[in-house]
């Protein structure tokens, strides 16, 4: 598979007056062509800061790499003059955001909004930017194009604001699109029409997706693989089936507990205990140890070094050593452990 | 929008009447009148005068006079301080002066204070930034007649670079008052859009743009400008104000024979049509500013398109 994004070792913190915030701490995934990567984990987790990082949107004053590269296309992006980052952004690599309502200028026709790019980023006449404009509107659905294309946001709803979002970010045909979380904003019959758009129009131009969120359902939808995060590092990284079926990270076990379905039987929601780290001041070992129950001795000194489960599938965490106590996962996760042919509770059958 | 404008020239005609009739009256409480300052006059000779000009009659036939002539466009004739002149010609002949120095000045003061506003957001937390709200500071905090009073002591007086006073050397002669004019303008123009620029740069709609690979000036003038302009709009009005009492007075210290020079007169020696005829000329003036403010709104931010038609 060709990795088409590299990012290793990623370290990045905020200069702020009240400290450095540590808010990625040494982040490795590599994106391949074609599929989609969700990354997930709780607020103040570092995945809009990554994706941010990626396309180098963070404010320059505070944003400061402190370690490792992001390799794209053969060049490290922590290192691109802010020229050179224009010519990749929009063009490259594209970006949507989580609330349509706002990322739309109020004040400038859809049209023109659509045409920024491909005026800036390909040699062709406003015409054709035009027509390719009025292309892009039809294949995010939206009816009437030529009429629509001389209106402003504010004549639009929130899912055709999101389309047109969609459009803009694909108006150049990038390698990598990130979402970041680009449904969050929008309700639930309009969330399944984007991510429909979303899948669609993937397979239709052959890009690469970072889909953030913290949604597990929309993760299930559309991702191919899945990194969770916590405390500015993904702490366990796998197919969807290896995620969601065979989790190793007592974090991903919370995560997955807490989603509430249809067939859970205790009334009580599950939430994880505790508040996320300060990253001000990271904890020492494994960031997750103060608010998990599983968590060993060695959790509270050392950061725990990723643990191979499978090919595809790694994890963060101690209790992959092999001198490590056997614990056992929530119930919830054991019930979802038992599907997946591998894990030690594998009862046949398949996910 | 022509049915919207339509409405609004009708509120503007039933605002005019109210001022009117307040200032009539108002005028006509306050003790004196135009003629009590001659003391020269004879009780007989004065009752000539004052049937001359009306100011025998009943008050309501006085008021209703007045108010016919003005439906005609007749604002009467002036009593003492032009002696007999049609009121219409004297402001008329007095206007071109005001209007030069006051267009000057608003224009240079939000030209100016829009660019030093843009550059003290795009250079946030500089000295740049810091000077530039200082100079807000000083322009807002220092009456315009002090701030006259300086530049024809330093341009005038020390450099000798344009004429203290007079309006006699046609350009060179508005650039001091102008600028006068021009402080409070500049200084509001560059705290609103300091603070609008420096909010919108931080919206999503900018950061968007900044994904699409648009550069730092195409981001601050195709995409944060317009709407960082909206909220100046809102004081464009009481702008126009400022600009008017300002130029009461710095057409006082600059001897310019324009019309706030002359109204601050006929206050002093009580010439009732003229003050009449200069707050009605005002009032058509602020009010027809305002009309053009909201009218310019709704080009500037399409989310308020004036009512009375869709889009």
């Amino acid at each position: 598979m060709e990795k088409i994004l590299q990012v290793k070792n990623l370290e990045l913190s905020f200069n702020t007056q009240a400290g450095e915030v540590k808010a990625i701490r040494g982040v490795n995934f590599d994106l391949n062509k074609g599929e989609t990567l969700a990354i997930v984990g709780e607020s103040g987790s570092g995945k809009s800061v990554t994706t941010k990082s990626i396309m180098r949107l963070l404010p320059e004053q505070s944003a400061e790499f402190k370690n490792g590269e992001i390799l794209f296309g053969g060049r490290d992006l922590t290192k691109l003059s802010d020229k050179e980052m224009q010519k990749i952004r929009g063009k490259e690599i594209s970006m949507i955001f989580q609330d349509p309502m706002t990322s739309l200028n109020p004040t400038m026709p859809i049209g023109r909004q659509l045409t920024e790019p491909l005026l800036k980023h390909q040699k062709i006449s406003k015409t054709e930017a035009k027509k390719v404009a009025i292309d892009l509107l039809r294949l995010v659905g939206m009816p009437k194009p030529e009429l629509r294309m001389k209106q402003y946001p504010h004549q639009f709803s929130g899912g055709q604001r999101q389309r047109i979002v969609i459009a803009i970010s694909l108006a150049c045909n990038p390698k990598i699109l990130i979402a970041d979380e680009p449904t969050t904003a929008l309700d639930v019959t309009i969330q399944a029409q984007i991510l429909e758009l979303m899948k669609d129009l993937q397979k239709k131009i052959d890009t690469s997706i970072i889909f953030i969120t913290h949604d597990l359902g929309v993760v299930a939808n559309v991702a191919d693989r899945v990194a969770v995060m916590y405390g500015g590092k993904i702490v366990e990284i796998g197919t969807v089936d290896d995620v969601f079926y065979n989790p190793q990270h007592p974090y991903t076990w919370g995560l997955l507990s807490s989603m509430p379905s249809l067939d859970t039987e205790d009334a009580k929601l599950y939430a994880i205990p505790g508040t996320p780290p300060d990253l001000l001041d990271p904890p020492k070992g494994d960031a997750f140890a103060l608010r998990s129950e599983y968590a060993l001795k060695i959790d509270m000194e050392q950061n725990p070094p990723f643990f191979k489960v499978s090919e595809t599938h790694s994890a963060a965490t101690w209790l992959l050593h092999p001198d490590a106590p056997q614990v056992e996962p929530p119930l919830t996760v054991i019930e979802r452990m038992k599907k997946f042919p591998g894990s030690r509770y594998y009862e046949g059958g398949a996910v | 929008m022509a049915k919207y404008i339509g409405k609004r020239l009708i509120y503007m005609v039933i605002t005019l009447a109210l001022i009117a009739t307040f200032t009539f009256f108002l005028m006509k409480i306050l003790p004196g009148s135009p003629v009590a300052s001659a003391d020269k006059l004879s009780p007989e000779q004065r009752a000539v005068v004052e049937a001359r000009y009306g100011l025998d009659k009943p008050l309501p036939v006085q008021y209703f006079d007045y108010m016919f002539g003005l439906v005609q466009g007749d604002l009467g004739i002036s009593i003492n301080q032009f002696k007999g002149a049609d009121v219409t010609d004297v402001i008329l002949s007095r206007m071109g002066p005001s209007a030069q120095i006051g267009f000057q000045g608003m224009v240079l003061g939000t030209v100016l204070g829009i660019l030093l506003g843009m550059i003290a957001a795009l250079r946030q937390n500089t000295w740049v930034d810091y000077t530039s709200t200082f100079v807000a500071i000083v322009g807002i905090s220092i009456p315009s007649f002090v701030f006259a009073s300086l530049l024809q002591y330093w341009f005038g007086l020390k450099w000798d670079l344009f004429p203290v006073a007079l309006w006699n050397d046609g350009f060179m002669s508005s650039v001091l008052p102008s600028v006068a004019l021009a402080m409070f303008p500049l200084a509001t123009a560059a705290r609103f859009i300091r603070t609008e620029m420096i909010e919108v740069l931080g919206s999503d709609y900018i950061t968007l743009a900044k994904a699409k690979g648009a550069s730092g000036s195409e981001i601050a003038f195709k995409h944060a400008f317009r709407n960082a302009l909206i909220p100046l709009i809102t004081v464009l009005g009481p702008m126009a104000v400022a600009i008017l009492t300002g130029s009461l007075v710095v057409e006082q210290i600059f001897a310019i024979p324009g019309i706030g020079e002359q109204f601050v007169k006929s206050i002093m020696v009580n010439d009732f049509a003229i003050i009449m005829g200069t707050t009605i000329f005002f009032s058509v003036f602020l009010i027809v500013i305002i009309l053009l403010v909201d009218i310019l709104y709704g080009v500037i931010d399409p989310r308020i398109r004036l009512s009375g038609g869709k889009n």
